[in-house]
């Protein structure tokens, strides 16, 4: 087969975990735990072998993109969709580490889930997940991205609400559906846009259309395409659902609230560059968007008592660096922190994952503590995903955010340089604050005697438990969570901490993909097909980069200092917190995520439902309907021969009305005759 | 003709079935049901046969029966398909089946319901087929009567208010119609060389050009009238969610699958064709409705405490968006808003089928009283989570095709309507999810945690229409190909006779821009 043949396949990557989902939804059941656990990830697997193929195949052919339409999806008139996928060296980067991180991912979740009863149906919509996510890279137009879109959309909304029966993950999972969907409603006026300016939805018409569109339009098209990506990928202002998702089981919040789905918006702004190129001012607000959120939310990272959710938050801060880069045309840049984030960010999830899972389901880390001698696979794992994020060299997490800062710094863009470098000192501490208060310190774990300890052996809360059913969320504010162990805490079983292990060393070496040297710049190298036209960012000499990078690493050991210097021996006592205590009235605005959410909440539910209340009570029914009613009252006064009607005789009636009608028809017809 | 009458046959299989079950005892019920079922199904074999042999790419009427029949006034029986007709004749013969089937567990007077719902099909298609003004009109109000008996003596228990309501506020919208139709025909008739005719083929050559603008104006309005009360458009809406509420499971889905898109087939069907100039000049005024419909209908939706209601509100806005993608006039619009007519038939049925076997199971349609179903009856709350997103519009479904070309179309001439209309794509997702999470999630308590789960029949009612609703979103090529020539001929008349033209991306994409 020749490599074209080969890339006429590519169909086959989302093909394969999509057979997965459907027979999982129909069978699941009956195949049952683990059977369907391991089919979901050796179907993942496969994917993963087809696209290493796939990744050979495309590296045999010039240009460096094949586009293949399997079928004829929506013709109508003018507007012809096809259902057509396209491998270039930027869908072939994703579909390489969504099929092998999710791989990974699935085979953890097999002890994950372990014992769960709709374990068949987790894995289901798992799979679904992943041929959603790889339709959306692979689509080469933008209605079969939006489709892989919405599919994700899909599955977030059920992965989400997975343990429905708890209805805090019930509201998050709607919440997070419905915030997206803002986010679609742009993403839909951009198709429109297009189409009216360019007459297709290809992306190789856009390629050759964009330049010459007016800078306004082209200017609208890239705003509205960011508003989609703002929503999926969880940028200010509609960043509000991503630390609620955590409700989700751990391996749905690392693959896909961290490794893939949030970056779909990312890849959708770096899939589009000809419209954020051709306008120009759209790449800025991009750049700004992402600085800010990336601060932002690193400070409310800061305080957050919730494993899980200073996972978020810092994800969210990532995203930021991510659109960052790509507002300020570092296309290469923010694909490699895509990829990098991937692996230590699912390190970090799937390794609080084992902590929660083996901790009787706390998930909160002022009652955590000295972990690592009870779990010393899963903290060295976490931990060299710590220095990954916090931008310790040799890790994989310096190389890519030391590329993002760099390229802003020479692109001219000082002021986003600076927003992302400060932001790069609170990544450093928020996380090593994580990392001392779960792995270091002193024991916090252990239920008091006398207390309400779990079992030994049942370290699993019943499911239908008033504990279980509030959720394992923890609020700031929130009191600590009393820990429930009787017994020392022990490492997970071997598919727990195989992935995790295999995901830690690739945030180790993950950096040699793309190191900031000519030669070695593979991924650099890789992508220039598709971002060709953009001007290249240069450093100026190497003495300002390195310069550069000692002040980034600088700002990793800073807040990784301040972070030791609060929590070396743990916590004293789990209800005071030194960093919140030390920052005062700033704690408590960062801990309330600084009341966007709040906020937001109290608008819909106040002046938003009352406006609902009216249009249906006021207007609607006392309104409209009323006078409907007023006027059939009036009939019925003046009339008093249909008061029998009331009484029952419908039929009567409605006969009556027949002939009546019958007998209008008939004297029109024949008057007029 | 020596032709096979396949029109008549398939409006006059359910006639003959009503008359056969009359002609059964009362004291056997299963009887009817079993006429019943074999009535329909036959009609949606013809309707297959019909779908089958269906020429794609042609414009014009196919399967045309000509014939005198009152001779004297120049009405004739006079039907034809094309394809703006063609599908609801499939969705109608579709649903009906599916309709008698939920109906299995009424026990009341089952001889009689079974005779009005063959009555109201094979009405129902005559109003599809008929192409004669005068035989549509009859059909058109023939309608009524079924419908009014299904909801007035099977319904629940404001029935009777609301089989009033429905009936007085279609009847009003009736009489506009009786009298645009008579005028119009006679004053075709005045013009000199003209016989008598209500040939809407012939009408529709000579209206545009034979009628002053005013009279065209207010004739426009007069069908207007008629077909906005069916739709309904806001404001003319409030008899819907009462008569949806109040019906038994099958006369809402006929009303919300069939009914409802009488309105919308008749702006189609008559409004553009006969008066092309008043509904290039008037179609701001529709637009307007019809986003207020969308965005309006989804926010009450929102807040109604009763499923049913709430689906009802849900078609307000669904069928907004027929009517925005009908009077954008272009291809993407007409064919989006022929498209969610289909889509909406089958995921709003659907959602009122698993409704109603709620409604058996729980005897209550409060969504209060619900909660944690998907946890006792995991099927039955899959299929309703699956039939909600199918109904929001997620690509991959129906819903989506329709939505997204009716936008399109709209954007492409009307761009602040398309942009409003819009809005409703999120609301959509909040109306339903909001239920979904209040009735289906949760951990379920009370009656609610001891449910029967949905059984081979009731999944008989509604898998076929989700597995339709999923298949026409990845494959909607086989619709929109036997809809296109059509939709095509109806533009082109609409250009011929007015000095509007469809933007030329519409219909050439791409090369447009060359």
């Amino acid at each position: 087969m020749s490599a074209r043949e080969l890339l006429d396949l590519v169909w086959l990557i989302p093909a394969l975990p999509l057979f997965g989902a459907v027979v999982l939804l129909l069978f699941g059941k009956r195949i049952g735990e683990p059977a369907a656990g391991w089919l979901g990830t050796g179907l993942m697997g496969l994917a993963f072998a087809w696209s290493v193929v796939t990744f050979l195949a495309l590296r045999d052919v010039e240009p460096r993109a094949h586009s293949y339409d399997l079928f004829t999806w929506l013709p109508s008139g003018g507007f012809e969709v096809k259902m057509g996928f396209l491998a270039d060296p930027l869908s072939v980067t994703f579909i390489l580490f969504v099929t092998g991180v999710g791989a990974l991912i699935h085979l953890y979740a097999i002890g994950y889930m372990h014992g769960d009863a709709r374990f068949g149906r987790f894995f289901a919509y798992m799979n679904l997940f992943a041929a959603s996510m790889l339709v959306l890279v692979l689509g080469n137009n933008f209605l079969v991205t939006f489709l892989g879109w919405e599919g994700v959309g899909l599955c977030s909304y059920l992965l989400v609400s997975f343990w429905f029966e708890r209805n805090s993950a019930a509201v998050a999972g709607k919440k997070a559906f419905v915030t997206n969907r803002i986010g679609d409603f742009g993403f839909m006026l951009a198709m429109f846009l297009i189409f009216a300016r360019l007459g297709s939805l290809d992306y190789g018409v856009m390629t050759e259309g964009a330049d010459g569109l007016a800078n306004g339009t082209a200017t609208a098209i890239a705003l509205l395409l960011f508003l989609g990506a703002v929503g999926k990928s969880a940028q200010f202002p509609l960043h509000v659902w991503l630390p609620d998702a955590m409700e989700g089981p751990t391996p749905v919040s690392a693959l896909i609230h961290a490794a893939t789905m949030v970056t779909a918006g990312v890849f959708l702004v770096a899939r589009a560059h000809p419209f954020f190129e051709a306008s120009g001012s759209a790449s800025e607000v991009v750049a700004w968007v992402g600085a800010g959120t990336a601060l932002f939310a690193g400070t409310i990272a800061l305080v957050q008592p919730d494993i899980k959710r200073v996972l978020a938050y810092s994800t969210v801060s990532q995203l930021g660096y991510m659109f960052l880069a790509l507002g300020v045309g570092a296309y290469g840049a923010a694909i490699f922190l895509v990829v990098m984030h991937a692996f230590f960010k699912a390190t970090l999830f799937l390794g609080a994952g084992s902590v929660i899972h083996g901790n009787a389901d706390n998930q909160d880390i002022r009652t955590m503590g000295g972990l690592r001698r009870y779990m010393p696979y899963t903290a060295a794992a976490f931990i060299i995903a710590w220095l990954a994020i916090a931008g310790i060299p040799p890790f994989a997490g310096f190389w890519a955010k030391d590329e993002v800062l760099a390229d802003a710094f020479f692109a001219d863009q000082f002021g986003v340089w600076a927003v992302g470098t400060v932001a790069a000192a609170l990544t450093a501490l928020y996380m090593a604050r994580e990392v001392w208060l779960v792995f270091f310190g002193n024991e916090r774990f252990r239920a008091p005697a006398g207390g309400d300890p779990v079992e030994e052996h049942a370290e699993e809360t019943p499911r239908d438990s008033e504990e279980w059913l509030r959720g394992p969320t923890v609020a700031y504010g929130e009191p600590p969570r009393s820990p429930r162990l009787t017994h020392d805490r022990h490492e997970v079983p071997p598919t727990m901490v195989v992935p995790v292990l295999v995901l830690a060393a690739l945030s180790v070496v993950g950096g040699l993909l793309n190191l900031p040297f000519k030669t070695l710049e593979h991924l650099g190298h890789w992508l220039e097909p598709v971002f060709e036209g953009v001007p290249e960012i240069e450093a100026t000499s190497f003495l300002s980069a390195a310069r550069l990078s000692t002040l980034s690493v600088f700002m990793g050991v800073l807040g990784i200092a301040i972070a030791l210097l609060l929590y070396r021996r743990g916590l004293p006592d789990p209800a005071r917190d030194p960093l919140d205590e030390r920052l005062g009235v700033a704690g408590r605005v960062f801990g309330h995520a600084w009341y966007v959410d709040e906020s937001i909440a109290r608008a819909v539910a106040g002046p938003g439902r009352r406006f609902a209340d009216w249009l249906n009570d006021g207007l609607d029914h006392r309104g409209i309907d009323g006078a409907v009613n007023g006027v059939a009252n009036l009939v019925r006064r003046t009339g008093g021969g249909l008061r029998r009607v009331q009484s029952g005789l419908v039929r009567n009636y409605a006969l009556g009305v027949v002939f009546g009608a019958a007998g209008l028809l008939l004297f029109l017809v024949f008057r007029a005759g | 003709m020596d032709e096979f009458p396949l029109l008549t046959c398939i409006i006059l299989t359910p006639a003959v079935g009503a008359v056969l079950v009359a002609l059964t005892p009362a004291r056997r019920p299963e009887l009817s049901r079993a006429v019943g079922y074999a009535a329909t199904a036959a009609t949606a074999g013809f309707a297959g046969y019909l779908l089958w042999h269906f020429e794609t790419g042609r414009a014009g009427y196919q399967f045309v029966e000509d014939h005198r029949w009152i001779g004297s006034l120049g009405v004739r029986y006079l039907l034809g398909v094309d394809g703006i007709s063609l599908f609801m004749v499939a969705l109608t013969a579709l649903l009906f089946p599916l309709g008698l089937l939920a109906s299995a567990t009424l026990t009341e007077r089952v001889k009689a319901f079974t005779v009005w719902m063959l009555i109201l099909e094979a009405s129902l298609l005559g109003v599809f087929l008929g192409l004669d003004l005068v035989l549509f009109f009859v059909f058109f109000e023939i309608v009524l009567v079924p419908m009014y008996f299904i909801i007035g003596g099977w319904g629940h228990e404001n029935r009777v208010y609301a089989a009033i309501k429905f009936f007085l506020f279609t009847m009003a919208g009736s009489a506009f119609l009786l009298v645009g139709l008579l005028t119009l025909a006679f004053l075709h008739a005045r013009a000199p060389g003209n016989d008598l005719t209500f040939d809407l083929r012939v009408l529709m050559e000579w209206a545009p050009g034979g009628l002053s603008d005013g009279t065209a104006r207010l004739l426009f309005l007069a069908f207007f009238a008629a077909f906005a009360v069916k739709v309904p458009l806001f404001p003319l809406h409030t008899w819907l969610p009462d008569a949806h509420t109040e019906a038994p499971t099958a006369g809402s889905v006929i009303l919300a699958g069939v009914l409802l898109k009488m309105g919308t087939y008749g702006f189609l069907r008559f409004s553009l064709t006969l008066f092309p100039e008043a509904a290039v000049d008037l179609a701001p005024l529709l637009l307007v409705l019809a986003t207020i419909g969308i965005t309006y209908g989804a926010i009450v939706a929102a807040m109604q405490p009763d499923l049913k209601r709430l689906i009802a509100y849900s078609s307000v806005a669904h069928l907004g968006f027929v009517v925005l993608g009908i009077f954008a006039l272009t291809t993407q619009g007409l064919e989006g808003g022929l498209f969610t007519m289909i889509s909406h038939g089958l995921t709003t049925s659907a959602l009122f089928l698993l409704v109603g076997m709620l409604y058996d199971r729980r005897h209550t349609r409060q969504i209060s009283d619900f909660g944690g179903l998907w946890k006792s009856v995991p099927i039955l709350g899959g299929l309703f989570v699956a039939t909600a997103f199918a109904s929001i519009g997620l690509p991959g479904f129906s819903g989506f095709v329709g939505e997204f070309l009716a936008l399109l179309g709209t954007f492409l001439v009307h761009r602040p309507y398309a942009i409003v209309a819009a809005v409703g794509v999120i609301l959509a997702a909040v109306y339903l999810l909001w239920a979904v999470q209040r009735a289906f999630t949760g951990e379920p308590s009370g009656e609610n945690a001891t449910l029967p789960d949905l059984g081979f029949r009731e999944l008989a009612c509604v898998v076929p229409l989700l597995g339709l609703s999923l298949f026409l979103g990845i494959y909607p090529k086989p619709v929109i190909d036997r809809v296109e020539p059509s939709v095509k001929g109806i533009i082109e008349h609409v250009e011929d006779h007015t000095d509007y033209e469809e933007p030329a991306v519409a219909t050439e994409g791409e090369e447009a821009e060359r």
